[in-house]
């Protein structure tokens, strides 16, 4: 499988009053064609600012201080406004957290479908009434993709006359409409019943399969990565502090960080035992000193951690951002 | 919009109608001066030849009686005689009233029409000189007495700079056969396009003066709900989807940005109204607004109490109007 996507030494800033936030601090990864990637952290862990400095969509007082961005060859930080726009849209599209805010409660279903398709598509037909019937014939092909009933009557109608779930859906027909190489989905599931969750996963999944995008899937549920993604990388305080694939990561973590997470669920083998939590704070991202960041809530933490740790080796195809990675073997 | 809404509607402004009529009632009757006293004026008459004309107007009568002829004749659309013009209250409501509309219309063009893209683009340019000239700007248009700022605008463009007329709606050598009473549109059915232009220059000043301070409050309401607008989700998605940056702005942002500004829009084309009087007086605009002043002054209480009835059923049809545009800007809400 080829890299579709790959990011190094990303950086991305927010001047504040309280001093400048990196939120991104050097973070590098790769998405390969095809493969879907989880991406793990708590609120705060920059996950999400990583995926927005992707797509170009980080908002003044943020900015993308250092890195580049590859995706299919190009480095996304070099290019143009509308060049970026281009992009956008048709070859890596976004999902966001919540349906109901992310989708326009003023327009109607179909013209947020065919808006993407105007924007992108230039094979749609030249004449008014053959792209017209086009637009719908697409956007009707998609909403069944995606299992909404009836779609045609359902385009005209209003976000705010679906369910969750269906919304959920729409969000991700939209996304889907221009068949993007790579789809970022930023804790689809998190506004969801549980029910929902799953049913809007294996949508995900198949779709995936079917079309042969890659996905980023955000999530902060490790039962979410291990059902659904090839590869997981953890994220900590702005920084990546385990990568690899999943299997072997939830199997055998090598940071502590991921250790406390997977201790955090629970789980009915290990009932009656007690849920360990990960004592502390996510640390303030403002003047964070060089050293390890874990430091501060880290069970296993020496002297010696005190010092910037890079990511190390640790095992075939993975990594881990911990001075004691070997302990944990 | 059914028909039941709507007759719903119309049996809520019963009530207000009624409550209006009421305050209007007991406040001229507290209100001192005494319109025989002001009509007689200077001239010297019997006592017999007094109390004769105080019965002819239907004033010897108690005030509790009064005012339910008043409301008895009222409920048959009879609003009895204007005390100093001697005839029906209503035809000398209808002349001076397409002079007030045509002005008030001119004047919420003008507002919206600079508001709109003004708090538009102070939103997207956010801290930029235009932003804050802007914002200044509605500060000072909030802020500024009507009738000062008419004057001044006499005093610089027709006194000093002498490019606008001073007052009226047209020139004597201009004045065209009225139709609709509507001078914009009379003077083109005539074919006087110098005419025309005559009427415009003299909507300008009193329009502006109208619509300044509706112009500054819309602004900043437009400029803060595109601001919050901006920092939605869907203004997010809208960018995620690669769409351009035009119509992010007008059709994702604007639309949703738009629904407060209609709704401050419709309160304060009621307060036009308010306006009406002052900039009336101010530019000698033969219109409704000078026509209540005036008779005011002279207490004639007829037509006073027919134009506050008038106001009021405006105000609420021009609320209707709003919550019916409501509709149409946000599918959420349904009437």
């Amino acid at each position: 499988m080829t890299v579709l996507l790959e990011v190094t030494s990303l950086r991305t800033e927010f001047a504040t009053r309280a001093g400048l936030v990196r939120a991104v601090d050097g973070v590098s990864l790769q998405v390969r064609r095809g493969e879907c990637l989880g991406v793990v952290g708590e609120s705060g862990s920059g996950k999400s600012v990583t995926f927005t400095s992707v797509m170009g969509l980080v908002r003044s007082p943020g900015k993308v201080a250092a890195g580049t961005i590859f995706f299919d060859g190009r480095d996304l930080c070099q290019l143009s406004s509308e060049e970026m726009r281009a992009i956008r849209g048709r070859d890596i599209a976004m999902t966001m957290q919540d349906a109901l805010t992310a989708l326009n409660p003023a327009l109607t279903v179909g013209e947020q479908m065919a808006e993407v398709m105007v924007a992108h598509d230039e094979t749609l037909p030249a004449g008014r009434a053959a792209r017209r019937s086009a637009i719908r014939e697409r956007s009707v092909e998609m909403l069944g993709l995606v299992g909404i009933p009836s779609p045609e009557t359902r385009l005209r109608q209003y976000p705010h006359e679906f369910s969750g779930g269906m919304r959920q859906r729409i969000m991700i027909a939209i996304a889907l409409t221009c068949r993007p190489k790579l789809l970022i989905a930023d804790e689809p599931t998190t506004a969801l019943d549980v029910t929902i969750q799953a049913q809007v996963l294996e949508l995900i999944t198949d779709i995936r399969a079917r079309l042969g995008m890659a996905v980023v899937l955000i999530t902060h549920d490790l039962g979410v990565v291990a059902e659904h993604c090839d590869r997981v990388m953890v994220m900590y305080a702005g920084q990546v502090v385990e990568e690899g694939p999943t299997a072997a990561v939830i199997e055998r973590p090598r940071h502590p960080y991921t250790r406390g997470l997977l201790a955090s669920i629970p789980r009915p083998a290990l009932r009656g035992q007690r849920i360990e939590p990960i004592m502390g704070q996510v640390p303030d991202l403002v003047g964070l000193p060089p050293q390890c960041r874990f430091h501060s809530r880290c069970p296993m933490a020496r002297p010696e951690c005190l010092v910037a740790v890079p990511m190390l080796p640790a095992g075939p195809g993975r990594q881990a951002r911990c001075l004691r990675l070997e302990d944990l073997a | 919009m059914s028909l039941g809404k709507l007759l719903e509607r119309i049996i809520q402004l019963i009530p207000v109608l009624l409550g209006v009529s009421l305050i209007v009632f007991v406040m001229m009757a507290l209100t001192p001066g005494d319109p025989v006293q002001i009509m007689v004026g200077e001239q010297s008459i019997t006592p017999e030849q007094e109390a004769e004309l105080r019965r002819n107007l239907g004033l010897d009568r108690p005030m509790v009686e009064r005012f339910f002829i008043f409301l008895a004749n009222a409920v048959q659309f009879d609003f009895g005689n204007s005390f100093y013009h001697g005839r029906p209250v209503a035809d000398v409501i209808a002349e001076r009233l397409p002079a007030t509309i045509e002005l008030s219309l001119v004047a919420l063009v003008v507002a919206l029409a600079t508001a709109i893209p003004l708090g538009v683009v102070a939103a997207i340019r956010k801290n930029s000189v235009l932003d804050r000239v802007a914002t200044v700007g509605s500060l000072l248009g909030v802020s500024l007495p009507g009738f000062w700022f008419g004057i001044l605008l006499i005093m610089l463009f027709a006194v000093h700079m002498q490019i606008l007329p001073v007052s009226g709606r047209i020139g004597y050598d201009n004045e065209v056969a009225a139709v609709t009473g509507f001078l914009l549109i009379d003077t083109l059915l005539a074919g006087d396009i110098g005419a025309f232009g005559d009427a415009l220059r003299h909507l300008l000043l009193p329009a502006i003066t109208l619509g300044l301070p509706m112009t500054a409050i819309l602004m900043r309401v437009t400029r803060s709900s595109m601001l919050e607008v901006m920092r939605q989700d869907y203004v997010t998605f809208a960018e995620a989807k690669g769409l351009p940056r035009r119509r992010v702005l007008y059709r994702h942002a604007l639309k949703n940005a738009l629904i407060p500004t209609v709704s401050v829009a419709a309160i304060e084309t009621g307060s036009l109204l308010g306006g009406n009087m002052i900039v009336e007086t101010v530019f000698g605009w033969p219109g409704l607004g000078r026509l209540v002043v005036e008779s005011i002054f002279l207490r004639n209480y007829p037509l006073i109490q027919a134009a506050v009835l008038l106001y009021a059923v405006t105000y609420v049809v021009l609320n209707f109007l709003a919550d019916i545009l409501y509709t149409v800007l946000n599918p959420r809400v349904k009437l």
